[in-house]
């Protein structure tokens, strides 16, 4: 790798459509329309509809379609995770980042200069993607949505727990629990059947789509129906999951007495936990959490680390303090929250 | 420890009032002494840990992951405990986790030098919830949304008592409370309550409006003036003298001229001022002498206290709480006739004829000292708690300005992670004839939980400099501030304090150079 003369913020730099890299004549994650886009995943905030082209895994591109009316003018360019190919003068391969269904780093080289955009991602195992790849770099771009010494998520295994464990001792009343669309959702219903839970879980219609395309992908979701199929008495004891917005909304209205469960990682601070509303907060999260990010800065081994959306300010100053040679980069339509 | 922690837990994420008190209940029921008495203790706020202060838990923060880090993570949490407790990882060969007795005698019996080691023994060996349980409980602010008074509910309502039964004996108790749970569970007879110098439940006013007292018989009511200080208990009973404030907290140390000069025997009910030379100060002087463990001779004579008396529970002994008002009133009128009274008057009546003569007279009343006016039902006895009907409390309409926001900063508690605690400013002449703002003041309510998320996006959006956690931001947004009273203040540049100032309405429509000025506020001096 390492070419010393070479500055890597002469090829790759971030502009108000986004990320910009020259040599290759694209956006990663670019925040509008453009005429050549990469894509590391699926969310919003990730993955923008209008773009001429956009490369992205199959998985990325399907998630793609389904929230943007197919992109029919979209020339889309699938990449499976650790193929390469050349766009201009660069060479991208995409590494998996263990963030959701499809989810990728994007491994750009230059001259020899290796830059890892490494998108959203989490070290855990999450039976829905495989896991975050350590890809060693001469510059890693990290996210740092829960880059804080407070961040340390408990075991999933014990979250879903502490769910089943609220549904055993409160059998009469419907839980109704907050999830993200797209992952968060998917991941839960897996845990809550890793855990043995096999009774059907209720959607919210919000939720459907997503949750076919990812049985599409052959991720079992066992018994699933949504919530318009049933009565109400049906919910007395059952799990409906729902976007967090709903659970506030008149939709969740038709629920006797319902414990607000939410699946978050701000959910491990209490504030939060209750500006949000949760009595059952649980600290289920696609983010790396401190220790995760942390040991990755450690495992990439990249001399150079670019610090993006999120508490940037205490990871560019432990990275500093373990020797690494790191500042924040301000991208544009990072929302802060939203994990 | 993890079952107390548990409960915090539980009760932290509970808003219903009922459901609280159930959980309150399962653990008092459920937990064996002492460990349940200590959390009683604890929930009433009756624990005090002087080695342990937030000093000390900030050092553990900063000594495990740096001073910049540890401050980050503070300001994001915005809370002590919570912020050590996340950052404090489980070690498993800790041992096991101590239980609540063991926490609390251990302490007691510690020395400063001891505490530390101890602490980050405890640390290692709870889980995170334990932590958070074990610092909340050290430094004395539990937060989880439980007063006293709901505590005592709480263990009254397993002996299947009254609140004020538990009440009435309360200050004659110490924790952890066996014979109160002896009294409560087992039958045993009910502790004794003549305790000298005991605390009476107060009664409390609901407010009211001037066309909600259209459906009140003005000749049912008396009216008093509402003191701008705050309501004490005068309690003197056998051989034992003591000041309490409302919520039933002993004062008397802050106050020792008032308790000195008490050499009678009776509990009464008044409002605690500073008064000179027979003018009420604001309430700012006041706030000089509150929260203060000894008193200087300076300011005991700069400062001096004073008790305005409206109501008598208990004379000579004689409980005279079932009396109607107008009764209690004489009695307590007929004693002050007796002897002149160092330190102590008589809150007047105010006659009037009818709501819409009261008014005028509401509207003439411009002192400082005074909020507003008080009515009392004249046959109600006097009754503990707040019911509903017998007394009133028609608040002054507050004052209004215009001001200018300028900084804002994190709040703490619920607010935490909002931008959320503001300070704001009105123009005032600067150097070159220039106009520029000088802040008057700091408020962190009044906006609904919808204008906070606003208010916290404008911030963010606007901001133009960092001072630490402080936000400034451009001097563009017109916040119409409410408040009670305003005083000239040395402390604030620029030159005055107002009274209890919160966020009314966001005038996004007023432009800034609009907003008032500083002599504006100086005009509506007293």
């Amino acid at each position: 790798m390492a070419t010393d003369t070479l500055n890597p913020r002469s090829w790759l730099y971030p502009t108000p459509r986004g990320l910009y890299c020259e040599p290759g004549d694209f956006y990663v994650d670019p925040a509008v329309a453009v005429a050549r886009a990469v894509i590391t995943h699926g969310h919003g905030d990730h993955a923008r509809p209008g773009h001429r082209a956009a490369l992205a895994t199959s998985e990325t591109l399907a998630i793609m379609r389904a929230r943007f009316e197919d992109m029919p003018n979209t020339t889309q360019q699938p990449l499976a995770y650790g193929e390469t190919v050349r766009l201009g003068e660069v060479d991208v391969r995409l590494a998996p980042a263990g963030h959701i269904l499809g989810s990728a780093q994007a491994v750009l080289t230059f001259k020899g200069q290796r830059t890892v955009v490494s998108g959203d991602f989490k070290r855990r195992a999450d039976p829905t993607c495989p896991p975050f790849e350590p890809v060693p770099c001469d510059v890693f771009i990290t996210e740092a949505t829960f880059a804080l010494p407070v961040f340390h998520h408990p075991s999933d295994a014990g979250e879903i727990g502490k769910l089943l464990r609220s549904v055993a001792t409160f059998p009469e009343r419907t839980h109704l629990v907050g999830v993200y669309a797209l992952g968060k959702c998917q991941r839960v219903i897996k845990l809550l059947r890793a855990a043995g839970y096999d009774r059907r879980i209720w959607l919210h219609g919000g939720l459907l789509s997503l949750c076919k395309l990812y049985q599409d992908h052959g991720i079992d979701l066992g018994d699933v129906a949504p919530v318009s199929d049933a009565i109400l008495e049906t919910f007395k004891g059952a799990i409906v999951l729902c976007p967090p917005s709903a659970m506030t909304d008149r939709w969740s209205r038709r629920f006797a007495d319902p414990v607000a469960a939410i699946c978050s990682g701000w959910m491990g601070v209490r504030a939060r936990a209750r500006q949000r509303g949760a009595e059952l907060p649980l600290v289920i999260s696609d983010h790396a959490d401190w220790p995760e990010l942390t040991q990755t800065l450690k495992d990439v081994g990249a001399p150079k680390v670019w610090v993006t959306h999120g508490r940037e300010e205490a990871l560019v100053h432990y990275a500093r303090s373990i020797g690494i040679d790191a500042e924040a980069l301000h991208l544009a339509g990072r929302e802060e929250e939203g994990a | 420890m993890q079952t107390f922690a548990q409960l915090l837990d539980s009760l932290s994420f509970e808003s219903a009032r009922n459901a609280k008190l159930r959980l309150i209940e399962t653990y008092l029921r459920a937990v064996p002494d002492p460990d349940r008495g200590w959390a009683l203790a604890a929930l009433t706020g009756g624990l005090d840990f002087p080695a342990a202060k937030p000093a000390l838990l900030r050092g553990f923060g900063q000594d495990k992951i740096g001073h910049e880090l540890f401050a980050l993570s503070y300001d994001y949490v915005g809370d002590l405990a919570e912020t050590l407790a996340l950052i404090w990882g489980t070690n498993p060969a800790a041992g096991p986790p101590p239980s609540l007795g063991e926490v609390v005698e251990t302490l007691q019996r510690a020395t400063k030098t001891q505490t530390p080691a101890i602490l980050k023994r405890w640390l290692d060996a709870l889980d995170s919830t334990g932590r958070w349980a074990l610092l909340k409980l050290l430094t004395g602010a539990l937060r989880v949304g439980v007063s006293a008074r709901l505590a005592k509910q709480a263990a009254a309502n397993i002996g299947n008592q009254p609140v004020d039964a538990v009440g009435e004996i309360w200050h004659g108790l110490t924790p952890p409370y066996r014979p109160l749970f002896d009294w409560l569970l087992q039958g045993a007879p009910r502790p004794s309550s003549n305790a000298g110098g005991a605390f009476l439940p107060p009664m409390l006013a609901n407010p009211i409006d001037r066309t909600e007292l259209d459906t009140l018989d003005p000749a049912h009511f008396r009216a008093e003036w509402k003191w701008d200080g705050i309501r004490v208990q005068v309690a003197a009973s056998g051989g034992v003298t003591r000041l309490y404030s409302r919520a039933g907290e002993d004062i008397s140390s802050s106050f020792p001229d008032i308790v000195e000069a008490i050499d009678f025997e009776g509990v009464f009910d008044g409002e605690l001022l500073v008064r000179r030379e027979e003018a009420v100060a604001p309430f700012n002087d006041l706030q000089q002498r509150l929260n203060r463990k000894s008193v200087t001779p300076k300011m005991l004579k700069e400062h001096p206290a004073h008790v305005r008396l409206y109501d008598v529970l208990q004379l000579e002994g004689e409980d005279l709480r079932g009396l109607p008002f107008d009764q209690r009133r004489a009695r307590l009128e007929a004693w002050m006739a007796l002897a002149p009274r160092a330190r102590f008057d008589l809150s007047p009546l105010v006659t009037f004829q009818d709501w819409a003569h009261l008014s005028e007279l509401r509207e003439a009343m411009k002192s400082d000292g005074i909020e507003g006016l008080m009515l009392k039902r004249a046959d109600s006895g006097y009754l503990a708690g707040r019911p509903k009907g017998p007394w009133f409390k028609w608040k002054r309409d507050p004052m209004l300005a215009d001001c200018v926001l300028m900084y804002a900063q994190r709040g703490h508690g619920k607010r935490s992670s909002f931008y959320s605690d503001f300070t704001f400013g009105c123009w005032r002449d600067g150097a070159e004839g220039k106009r520029a703002l000088a802040p008057v003041g700091k408020a962190y309510f009044g906006f609904t939980d919808e204008e906070l998320r606003w208010l916290d996006k404008w911030v963010r959006d606007h901001t133009t400099n960092r001072f630490g956690p402080v936000r400034e931001v451009t001097q563009e947004l017109v916040l119409e501030v409410a408040f009670d009273g305003i005083a000239r203040s040395s402390r604030h540049k620029s030159g005055l304090a107002l009274r209890f100032p919160r966020i009314h309405r966001i005038r996004r429509d007023k432009p800034a150079a609009e907003a008032d000025t500083v002599d504006a506020l100086l005009r509506l001096l007293p």
